[in-house]
């Protein structure tokens, strides 16, 4: 009994430990400069000295906002429109789309965005939104198309409209599969969004580039480890709504 | 008789007339860094061809519009892709001035427009068809046989990504043939050490979550961070471990591109392969120990022939991961495509950046593609061979 007592609360504790130190490293990263010391050659800084790591933390995470909120609402209209009966003949075709839309490289996209926007952040809105378009459209497609039948038959019998229908039941019994997919696409955006710095978006990949161009493994380190330790916080995070809202749809269906 | 549309035609159609009559086809400009000007079907082909090739894809458009049969459809989208193909081709050296060797022509929003609205006609028609998993792999053959002769017959040697590779076709090849070393050596890695590993976590319930868990955090870690982490280790594994360096192992270059990938491989491989022996029916492990047969024998006989399926899933999921993520090796002196992505975006030379994702985004294409056909052969044998 007590083990399980210790197995309950431990994972929380590790949580609200990273929580500290990350808070604590983009606010005062000065504290940690005897750890990261020993990466450095040539008596380097160890600690980035050419943006404060907290702006280029919180513009990575506004680019990450930015596109997953876009892409999320696209996504799940797309989802919507294939799954009415006037798109139906969507459905397949755009199935067989996020397949092939999966095998392009998100580098590629990246440099190939450049010529038609420029550099900065836009390319990289443009990639971290085509990529992460393709995960929550697939998990609110499954999301739509699975729906227990007998409670769709039920909607329609209480005389709901297709709108009601969809507001009122489809999409909030979907809510925990699509919340999956936007999980999903976040994690991979927060570690794509890195790359977006080698067309001179304001990201933390910036302090990673920084490092491997001078040859500084403490840069390389500090930026992967934020990055990291956010991409796990988050998926922490979504996780926990997507649990709650499975147990709401749960406890209203039942 | 009334006339009907097909839905998916009407969105072809307008892309099809924008691109068509508004956008440009084809981009001239006088040397390679310098912003291009366009031109448009008419301006950009000779007398007869830029008229013929508007026919051709209004035709198409008009056959996508209404509601044809699949097989008309079919040879619209084809007819226009090749026509397109050839025409690029030809407006290459009609609009280049005779003799000049800086000028660069390069195929315009118009044309790839174009592409894109006949492709999606095209993967239209091969959706509603149905293809036959070995059909499917028949269709990229003759795809990629069609482009390998237009690439051999040099009639699009006068595009600018042409001119691209031919500065440089000795490195292409080089560089190609390190990103397939790549993707492919780091596959093969993840596989021989993943697979046991997954039966390891699959057989001892302990290990399973705290595996998992830590492949699941080394996903989180950005590429280009893992890809430069790596180079500390395994430098110092250069200069301390005899041999090492001999073998190729040095901190910079190939191999942490080559440990970073694997690193990457290892969670799909390992996770479908645990998903897959879960996912093996109670009856048929009973069946087999009923017949007396060993742990090992119930490994090799049952268990994985039917985890086979799931467990290819994830090998997909890492060859096409792989591909793409190979182009990132460059950052680090790893080489591969990336290497003319990333000085093309330097030297702000889209070409050159074409010149490296082209390939990789076919070759992540095709692996895609044939993966998902032997996943589908594999599946379909175990649902016939089950009743038995």
């Amino acid at each position: 009994m007590k083990e399980a007592g210790v197995k309950a609360w431990l994972p929380s504790l590790l949580r609200l430990v990273l929580v500290v130190l990350l808070i604590a490293f983009v606010t005062n990263p000065g504290w940690f400069e005897p750890l990261l010391k020993p990466l450095t050659e040539n008596n380097a800084p160890a600690i980035y000295n050419q943006g404060s790591l907290l702006t280029l933390t919180l513009l990575h995470l506004r680019t990450v906002l930015i596109a997953t909120v876009a892409a999320t609402i696209v996504a799940v209209a797309l989802a919507i429109l294939v799954t009415r009966p006037a798109g139906v003949e969507f459905l397949p075709l755009s199935r067989s789309l996020v397949n092939i839309g999966q095998t392009f490289p998100p580098v590629a996209v990246l440099a190939l965005a450049v010529p038609a926007v420029g550099f900065g952040e836009k390319p990289t809105l443009i990639a971290l939104f085509l990529y992460g378009l393709l995960p929550i459209f697939e998990n609110a497609l499954t999301g739509l198309t699975t729906l227990p039948a007998n409670v769709v038959e039920a909607a329609r019998g209480a005389g709901m409209t297709g709108w009601q229908r969809l507001v009122k039941i489809e999409l909030p019994l979907s809510a925990p599969i699509i919340l999956g997919g936007i999980r999903l696409s976040v994690v991979i955006s927060l570690a794509t969004a890195t790359i977006g710095s080698t067309v001179a978006a304001r990201t933390l990949g910036e302090v990673i580039i920084a490092g491997l161009l001078s040859n500084n493994l403490a840069f390389v380190l500090q930026g992967g480890l934020i990055v990291a330790a956010l991409a796990v916080l988050i998926y922490d995070g979504l996780s926990a709504i997507e649990r709650y809202t499975a147990r709401r749809m749960g406890q209203e269906t039942a | 008789m009334t006339i009907r549309f097909d839905k998916l035609g009407v969105v072809i159609a307008a892309i099809v007339s924008y691109a068509a009559f508004a956008a440009p086809f084809a981009t001239f400009r006088a040397n390679r860094i310098v912003p291009g000007e366009a031109r448009s079907i008419l301006d950009a082909l000779p007398a007869a061809a830029g008229p013929l090739l508007l026919a051709i894809v209004v035709g198409a458009a008009l056959i996508a519009l209404l509601k044809t049969p699949l097989i008309l459809r079919l040879a619209a989208s084809v007819v226009a892709l090749a026509a397109l193909a050839l025409l690029i081709g030809v407006s290459g050296s009609f609009l280049t001035p005779e003799g000049n060797t800086f000028a660069r022509i390069s195929p315009a929003s118009g044309f790839w427009l174009l592409i894109f609205a006949f492709t999606l006609l095209l993967a239209d028609v091969l959706t509603r068809l149905n293809l036959s998993p070995w059909a499917r792999v028949g269709v990229l053959v003759v795809a990629a046989a069609a482009i390998g002769l237009l690439l051999v017959s040099g009639s699009w040697n006068s595009l600018s990504i042409l001119k691209e590779y031919a500065n440089r076709a000795d490195s292409f090849w080089a560089e190609g043939s390190k990103h397939v070393t790549l993707a492919l050596g780091s596959l093969a890695a993840a596989v021989i050490s993943g697979l046991p590993l997954g039966i390891l976590c699959h057989r001892v319930e302990k290990l399973r979550a705290g595996v998992l868990n830590v492949l699941n955090i080394i996903q989180t870690i950005p590429s280009i961070a893992l890809f430069g982490l790596l180079i500390a280790p395994l430098g110092w594994v250069a200069t301390h471990v005899p041999g090492a360096a001999a073998l190729g192992i040095r901190g910079i270059g190939t191999a942490p591109a080559f440990v970073a990938l694997f690193l990457y491989s290892l969670l799909p491989v390992v996770a479908n392969t645990v998903v897959g022996l879960a996912g093996v029916p109670r009856a048929a492990n009973d069946a087999a120990r009923g017949m007396g047969m060993t742990d090992r024998q119930r490994l090799f006989g049952v268990e994985f022939p039917l985890a086979f399926p799931v467990i290819l899933t994830g090998i997909r999921i890492v060859l096409v991961q792989n591909i793409g993520l190979a182009t990132i090796a460059a950052l680090i002196g790893g080489g591969g495509f990336g290497v003319f992505v990333f000085q093309g975006v330097g030297q702000t030379a889209m070409d050159l950046v074409l010149l490296g994702a082209v390939p990789t985004v076919a070759m992540a294409f095709a692996a895609a593609i044939i993966l998902d056909a032997v996943i589908e052969m594999t599946s379909t044998r175990r649902r016939e061979a089950q009743p038995a």
